[in-house]
């Protein structure tokens, strides 16, 4: 293939940096207003890794609306799906959760997840079927298609699992923290950052190295021409959608294992959330998706530390404010 | 001559607007067939239901002997249609080179085409790996015209490619179609300015109100100005 | 005609329907004086309004608004809050009432202004968003709302329970209270719902279909579509905080679960497509339908969730048992979306008209 140097490049488009700056402006600003450098090292780290998991459970959502203009009001409902499905291996397997091994720590929670993420996808590929597939094109019914799937899934898992609420320790290795001087780092922190970074990297390198990563962006910006050029866009979507749903599948595993208990209410509480982050980062968005989830996370931490009572709103405020600066949201995808 | 498309009798609705009426016409292979007619005749709903973007709501399209009417868009562009959509259509957030792998679909990409390309179009050479959205309007109609030659196809669907152009460009883009005409492709090309259309086409097709109205030479069509002037009225003035 | 502004139900069956409900409604009190029946009858009412509401948005304009159970709550705890800190008198409903409705119309104004400029995809977030920040106030903010136990309180001497108006020897039923009361909640959502049947027929009301059948073909008639959109969603805030405020007076009682939850949002969207979106009848009978099963096919599951689990068959009876009901409507709710888009109104409907053709 021909490598074509560009000697005369056009001047690169001006890189839109400011909302990837926002987060770290953010993060420094507070820092005075803590006070303690420990205390701001501790909820740093709890904000970076609260907006992983966030940002893991969105990223399918706003793949799926960018790429085939379709919301999921039901998205939750993959979320407490991956949370439940995760406790049929956590809970039988309580031995290797409490063995104070983080070999065999891990050997319970990789299968866990990936059973999480599987069950989660396939569900996703029935409700794109069954749900989504009839109402292309309709946000209106769309909408209400997927309110009543979260419905169902939700008195489904109560009828599975029963309405209390189940509890689901940490493994043994996770608990606790790195102490170094006086700044303690959550484990189980660490790792959620390091499964949000390693997902979110993998996704940029499948969106920018690959092929279908490249079908992807352009399906975002205008699907027709990429069926004009032939590919089949309906599957291309229907693979979209089931990864995103094992994502989320993915993230309420480790949602529930961060709050250390699993309810089926929890697709509702995090549905509000997770479109908050979507809302923000601008619809269809990854970078945008990232970003929110991240300022999410932060506005949570840093304003229930300063301000408790603030804490309630400040997802609103946030995204009022972002909304006023930027009425799309920080990347707002150009075809839409 | 034998036909490589054939229209017969196709009716398309967009929503509750009925488009074309029946539309019947035979695109001549190895030829350049102009699709002429005011804004709004149904030239560009034409291309569309071809591509099955609008699929037609009776009637047949035959390509190359096989029915396609009821295909999906994208089993109809894997039979060899390039299709050059009015609005050029390419992807902004990708590079030129992006653009061009997509378009070559499972195929990589041809040196010696790319240089053959590049030939007519060198400023897709020069901007290579820039994104498209940065890319000025000419250019832009350029990539999109690549990317419907960057393989060989059998049928090239072009939608006013001269619009809004720089003069100078147009007459690259004159070129061009000639060029791929001479490597043996098929082309149906809608446009509005009939001085263009006289030096490129070899046969004409007029649409109105969603009906071929006349169908025949270019070059006839060309000396004969009060059919020009009958079939195509003010929306001739206007560009000569 | 008149006072159902020419816009009559248009179908024999839809007619008679909603005659026996209006006339059960009607006769409740005297004939069903128990506590449940009339509180079932209250409830219908109350939502009926409240769904006809949510139809002036859903139905007519093509939004989906997920912040509606928000207003109803405002009008629910204005009401509360005015006659639990200013004790009983007619004095604190009306307080009650000039500081929830405003303060309805307001938010929703804001909102309004605020995301109904782009799609409806948006709209239908943003409400989501708030609406659910406001269900964290409403049950953090103890001081003001009693947080998750809500505010119980007295209603003015008239509607109590105890105060007899007439008593039962003269018509052989007694009228207390309570019975007053409920009939002011008849009264109240009957002129809500023949006011809104008043607005989609007027010239507004067809500006409201028209940007939900094309919105940019609205805009380019001239119709200022942003204005017509944030005026119908103050309206519907308007009536959805009255039926609060109606909800509260006969509760006697405002908290999180009764006026502000996630699952009343879902009741009155379940309610509104059962019924029949965009016709304002399908309120009535959504409404009717949905409460009488919520009350009374509880029951009837608990029976067959009893036999399942007697008969050793696994899984059902927990998919039957009664808390269950939930999941049974949602499948119903999305057959419905699927199968009869137009609800049970659209149904009857289609069906008078066929033989016409």
């Amino acid at each position: 293939m021909t490598d074509l140097a560009a000697p005369e490049a056009l001047p690169k488009p001006k890189r839109d940096l400011l909302p990837v700056l926002l987060p770290v402006i953010l993060a420094l600003a507070m820092a005075p207003l803590i006070g303690s450098a420990s205390s701001w090292v501790t909820l740093t780290v709890a904000s970076l890794a609260m907006g992983m998991m966030i940002f893991i459970m969105a990223s399918g959502l706003t793949l799926v609306f960018g790429l085939m203009d379709v919301l999921n009001f039901g998205h939750g409902a993959f979320i407490a799906v991956g949370a439940y499905v995760a406790t049929l291996v956590l809970l039988p397997l309580a031995g290797w959760v409490q063995a104070d091994s983080l070999l065999l720590n891990l050997a319970v929670l990789a299968p866990a997840a990936l059973l999480a993420m599987a069950v989660s996808g396939a569900l996703g590929l029935v409700v794109e079927r069954v749900l989504i597939l009839a109402v292309y094109g309709q946000h209106l019914k769309q909408i209400l298609m997927t309110t009543g799937g979260l419905i169902v899934a939700e008195q489904a898992l109560y009828a599975l699992w029963g309405p209390q609420i189940i509890p689901l320790p940490l493994p043994t290795s996770l608990r606790g923290s790195f102490i170094i001087g006086d700044i303690a780092i959550a484990k189980y922190r660490l790792l959620a950052m390091l499964v949000g970074l390693v997902v979110f990297l993998g996704i940029q390198l499948v969106l920018n190295r690959t092929k279908i990563g490249l079908l992807i962006r352009a399906g975002v910006e205008n699907r027709e021409m990429v069926e004009a050029l032939g590919y089949r866009i309906r599957r291309l979507f229907l693979g979209v959608f089931m990864v995103g749903s094992a994502l989320a599948g993915l993230g309420g595993t480790m949602w529930a294992l961060y709050r250390e208990q699993v309810h089926a209410s929890m697709g509702n509480d995090l549905t509000v959330l997770v479109f908050i982050v979507v809302i923000i980062g601008g619809l269809g968005s990854i970078g945008g998706c990232f970003i929110g989830a991240l300022l999410v996370a932060m506005v949570a931490n840093y304003g229930g530390f300063l301000v408790p009572k603030l804490a309630l709103v400040s997802n609103i405020l946030l995204m009022v404010a972002i909304l006023m600066w930027r009425p799309r949201g920080l990347y707002a995808v150009t075809s839409r | 001559m034998t036909d490589l498309l054939t229209l017969s009798g196709v009716h398309t609705h967009i929503g509750s607007y009925h488009v074309l009426h029946g539309v019947d016409f035979g695109v001549p292979a190895g030829q350049t067939t102009m699709l002429l007619g005011r804004n709004g005749a149904g030239k560009t709903t034409t291309l569309r239901t071809i591509m099955g973007l609008w699929p037609a709501s009776s009637g047949q399209v035959t390509l190359a002997g096989q029915r396609i009417e009821q295909r999906a868009t994208p089993d109809i562009a894997r039979l060899g249609i390039g299709y050059v959509p009015e609005s050029m259509a390419v992807f902004s957030d990708l590079t030129v080179k992006e653009n061009l792998i997509l378009a070559a679909r499972d195929a990589a990409l041809d040196d010696s085409r790319l240089e053959w390309i590049f030939g007519f179009f060198p400023a897709l050479r020069r901007f290579w790996l820039s994104r498209a959205g940065s890319l000025s309007g000419g250019q832009k109609q350029m990539l999109s015209i690549a990317r419907a030659i960057v393989e060989p196809r059998q049928l090239l669907l072009i939608d006013e490619p001269t619009k809004g152009l720089a003069p100078a460009i147009v007459v690259a883009l004159i070129e061009c179609f000639a060029e791929i005409k001479r490597r043996g492709a098929t082309i149906l090309l809608v446009e509005q300015n009939f001085n263009v259309a006289q030096q490129i086409g070899d046969s004409v097709l007029v649409i109105d109100n969603g009906r071929i109205v006349h169908r025949g030479d270019m070059a006839a069509l060309a000396k004969d100005t009060a059919l020009q002037e009958h079939l195509l009225g003010l929306s001739l003035e206007a560009h000569q | 005609m008149m006072i159902l502004s020419g816009d009559p139900p248009r179908s024999r069956v839809l007619s008679i329907l909603l005659v026996i409900i209006i006339a059960a409604l009607a006769v409740t009190p005297l004939v069903f004086p128990g506590a449940k029946a009339m509180n079932v009858a209250t409830k219908i009412c109350i939502f009926a309004a409240l769904v006809a509401s949510y139809d002036l948005l859903l139905g007519y304009t093509g939004s989906v608004s997920f912040a509606h159970t928000m207003f109803y709550g405002i009008g629910s705890y204005a009401i509360a809050i005015a006659l639990y800190s200013m004790g009983p008198s007619w004095a604190a409903v009306a307080t009650g009432l000039a500081i929830g409705l405003p303060l309805a119309a307001l938010l929703a104004l804001g909102i309004g202004l605020f995301s109904l400029r782009v799609e409806a995809i948006f709209f239908a977030m943003i409400t989501l968003a708030v609406a659910s920040a406001f269900l964290v106030l409403a049950s953090q903010l103890s001081w003001l709302t009693g947080g998750e136990d809500g505010r119980s309180f007295q209603l003015p001497e008239l509607l109590r329970p105890g105060t007899v108006l007439i008593s039962k020897d003269l018509f052989g039923f007694a009228v207390n209270g309570r019975t007053l009361t409920y009939y002011i909640v008849l009264v109240a959502a009957a002129a809500m719902i023949l006011g809104l049947l008043r607005v989609v027929n007027s010239p507004f009301g067809r500006v409201l279909q028209a940007i939900r059948e094309n919105r940019f073909r609205a805009e380019a008639l001239g119709y200022r579509t942003v204005f017509h959109l944030t005026y119908a969603n103050c309206l519907a805030a308007l009536v959805a905080a009255s039926a609060g405020a109606l909800n509260a007076l006969w509760l006697r009682y405002a908290g999180p679960d009764t006026s502000l939850s996630f699952s009343i949002m879902l009741d009155i969207l379940l309610m509104v497509v059962i019924g029949g979106m965009g016709t304002m009848y399908g309120a009535i009978i959504g409404a009717a339908i949905f409460i009488l099963a919520q009350n009374y096919l509880q029951t009837l599951m608990s029976v067959a969730s009893n036999a399942a689990a007697d008969a050793g068959l696994p899984l059902l009876p927990g998919l039957l048992h009664p808390d269950r009901w939930l999941l049974w409507l949602g499948l119903l709710f999305i057959a419905s979306v699927y199968f009869f888009p137009t609800g049970i109104v659209g149904r009857l409907r289609a069906g008078a008209r066929r033989p016409l053709r």
